[in-house]
């Protein structure tokens, strides 16, 4: 008996043979295509991150895991098992939703106990130790006699994750877990989840957000995905410093995405090139300084292509700076505290700048210069021409000479109005991107602090 | 608050009380008066008595009162179960023309008159292969029929209600359906549960038209009797039976009551 009694938590939950892989799966709700042709792994004991707007089909594909919806095509696999036929109860699967479904009636510790009551997976005896296991992880050992009403929406987020925790899954999939907490809450739960899963290295962990932060501070690698597609997956600094698709350099981050000229490119040694380039105006013409980017395969000369700038890496000189800088007119200039951002008009473009607060910031406008690194600006490959949003002309379009300091790039959430039309709840907006700039991961040059002392 | 000043709020609430009285509490007033009257002549009772109580207690309507705890009990839980049931079921239709359907066919028995109800049963079961006419059961039958569409509509509200999440996060914890439905969703309809129980309780104690029609000499509920009771003249004693009853009635009702404010998790 005590030989059945441990098997099934072996076979079940079987830790360390975790890992998901998404064999082209399509779902379709009354012909509406809401995933297409979804491929993806996540090896044992990785953080992926599914990033997209509302509407790109990241829920869909971690419910798709979970079981709660039906692939039309394609297969899911959960630790090397095809699960797509399995009811969702017979899939042994960690899952944490944004709204935590605690269950009202049941105190913290019957809830974090009711997994392992209904697969009857342990011995009855066993369960408090699993239990105060379990809440112990997540800290809410001193509130197991509470009922989840008497909790706020922090501690009952950890309890959902100590309820998901306690059938020990190979495979945890988090829908959204942080959306619905405050902006603080929300930077000490990611800590949380962070130590958490260094705590429980074998756990694959699915990670469904729309907030670029918290894909880039937990995930390994990170999904992007945009109108029911992938559109990009790669580490999380990958896409950051690398990003091949325009959706991804503006959704990954914050960017400025620039229509350039490229005027010449030459390798560069790393396997990388060097290419020096001119911003294309609204008519197409190539204008005014010559700069030097980055890019990761080779270039033609007279080719229209999509320049990533990273708003933190841009620094600003008054004068006329020696090399690498577009010249441009302020257009705005937002005092937020510990940091300026700076909007200016360069060559009918609005480029945004972010800096440490300047001691003499410049006026609305003034001419200024805003010089970078050739290896902070990357050229946005051209397969990435393909997808709707790397269209150089709409991404002109989108660009306006002179438009609001809401408009794609300078937002925390710079996808072009065209791409997303469904614009997320006000409560899913990615605010703390907002206001903690500091939060951005690695600044790696210190440039801003240079025109500090400006 | 719909008023904010002083003025208009007792003003509403003289509005409300004169509503109240008139409608609610003058005729059950005047009902529990008449249970101690021995003569109303005037405005108010001549002389007053118990004995309409004692006769309450002392002759055959007391053999009613236990027909009609027994019946509506029956016929109550029956009815949850039955509406309950049905109300689960038609949540996992996904066929709307169906769902429709269903919804409608089950509002029939209390869109036609309670009579028609009876006597369709009557027509149903009066002859082979099943016949029930004259039994307890076909009176049972009658009231669960009734107080079923209350229930169903009831619990129905309270389902659609419920969030799929709760059945959802019980799925992937492992949980199969039935303990789902079992731990999960019937305790989280309890108070939907306990109320349809009440209401349907309640119809079924005061029932009188499809009652009519079925009821036999050894099962007859109180309000026939009742009927009865005022049809020969005995008013006095009507209403002392129907005081009685809505004592009795009204005890069952708040016992409820209490399973339903524990039942009350948010």
């Amino acid at each position: 008996m005590a030989a059945t009694e441990a098997d099934p938590t072996a076979r079940r939950t079987g830790r360390g043979s975790g890992g998901i892989r998404f064999d082209d799966v399509t779902v379709a709700y009354n012909g509406n295509v809401v995933l297409d042709s979804f491929t993806l792994d996540v090896a044992p004991g990785e953080v992926v991150a599914l990033l997209g707007p509302s509407g790109s089909g990241k829920t869909t594909a971690l419910r798709a895991v979970a079981g709660f919806v039906r692939p039309a095509s394609g297969r899911v696999h959960v630790g090397g098992r095809d699960v797509t036929d399995l009811p969702p109860y017979k899939r042994g699967l960690g899952m944490v939703v944004q709204q935590y479904a605690l269950f009202p009636h049941m105190r913290v510790e019957q809830n974090v106990a009711f997994g392992l009551k209904a697969q009857k997976l342990v011995a009855k005896s066993e369960i408090p130790a699993r239990v105060a296991e379990a809440l112990r992880m997540t800290g809410m050992a001193q509130y197991a006699k509470r009922y989840p009403r008497e909790l706020s929406g922090g501690q009952q987020q950890r309890v959902a994750i100590a309820r998901a925790l306690a059938i020990q899954p190979s495979v945890l999939l988090l829908d959204e877990p942080l959306s619905a907490l405050d902006a603080q809450l929300r930077s000490g739960m990611l800590a949380e989840l962070a130590r958490l899963h260094r705590e429980l290295p074998d756990v694959s962990i699915l990670y469904v957000t729309h907030d670029q932060i918290e894909a880039l501070t937990l995930a390994d690698r990170i999904a992007v995905m945009n109108e029911a597609r992938l559109v990009e997956v790669g580490t999380a600094r990958d896409l950051y410093k690398r990003p091949g698709t325009e959706f991804a350099a503006g959704f990954v981050g914050n960017s400025n995405l620039l229509p350039v000229t490229v005027a010449e490119c030459a390798a560069h040694g790393d396997g990388s090139f060097r290419v020096t380039v001119r911003i294309t105006t609204e008519g197409g013409a190539p204008a005014g300084e010559l700069v030097t980017a980055t890019c990761t395969e080779q270039a033609a000369a007279g080719e229209t292509r999509t320049l990533c700038l990273r708003p933190h890496f841009l620094g600003l000189a008054a004068a006329e700076h020696h090399d690498n800088a577009f010249s441009g007119t302020v257009s705005e200039v937002q005092w937020r505290g510990s940091a300026h951002r700076i909007f200016a008009d360069v060559h009918g473009h609005e480029v945004r700048l972010d800096t440490n607060e300047l001691r003499n910031p410049p006026a609305i406008g003034d001419e200024v210069w805003l010089h970078f690194s050739a290896e902070d600006a990357v050229l946005i490959p051209a397969a990435a021409t393909g997808s709707p949003s790397a269209d150089p002309a709409s991404a002109a379009k989108t660009t306006p000479a002179k438009g609001t300091p809401s408009e794609p790039t300078p937002t925390a959430e710079p996808t072009p109005a065209k791409n997303a039309p469904v614009k997320p709840a006000p409560t899913a907006e990615p605010a703390p991107a907002e206001d903690a700039p500091t939060a951005e991961p690695a600044p790696a040059e210190p440039a801003p602090a240079e025109d500090a002392a400006r | 608050m719909l008023l904010y000043t002083r003025r208009a709020q007792r003003i509403a609430w003289a509005v409300f009380a004169f509503f109240f009285l008139l409608l609610f509490a003058l005729p059950f007033g005047v009902l529990v008066l008449a249970a101690f009257t021995k003569q109303w002549n005037g405005a108010f009772p001549s002389s007053y008595t118990f004995s309409n109580i004692t006769a309450a207690f002392h002759t055959d309507p007391l053999d009613g009162l236990e027909t009609s705890l027994i019946t509506a009990l029956l016929s109550s839980v029956i009815a949850l179960v039955v509406g309950t049931w049905s109300a689960l079921a038609l949540d996992a239709v996904r066929n709307r023309v169906g769902k429709t359907l269903i919804q409608t066919v089950f509002m029939l028995p209390i869109a036609v008159p309670s009579v028609v109800v009876g006597l369709a049963l009557l027509v149903a079961f009066s002859q082979g292969p099943v016949l029930l006419n004259g039994t307890n059961t076909i009176v049972v039958m009658a009231h669960s029929i009734l107080v079923t569409a209350y229930a169903f509509q009831q619990v129905s509200a309270a389902v659609t209600r419920l969030d799929p999440a709760y059945e959802q996060a019980a799925a992937s914890l492992g949980a199969r359906p039935y303990y789902t439905l079992l731990r999960v969703k019937l305790p989280l309809l309890l108070p939907a549960l306990t109320g349809s129980l009440a209401l349907c309780f309640a119809l079924s104690m005061g029932e009188l038209g499809a009652t009519a029609m079925v009821y036999s000499a050894d099962w007859t509920t109180l309000p026939l009797r009742i009927y009865a009771l005022d049809d020969r003249g005995h008013q006095f004693v009507a209403a002392a039976v129907t005081a009685v009853m809505m004592t009795i009635t009204l005890a069952v009702l708040l016992a409820v009551s209490r399973i339903r404010t524990r039942a009350n998790y948010r």
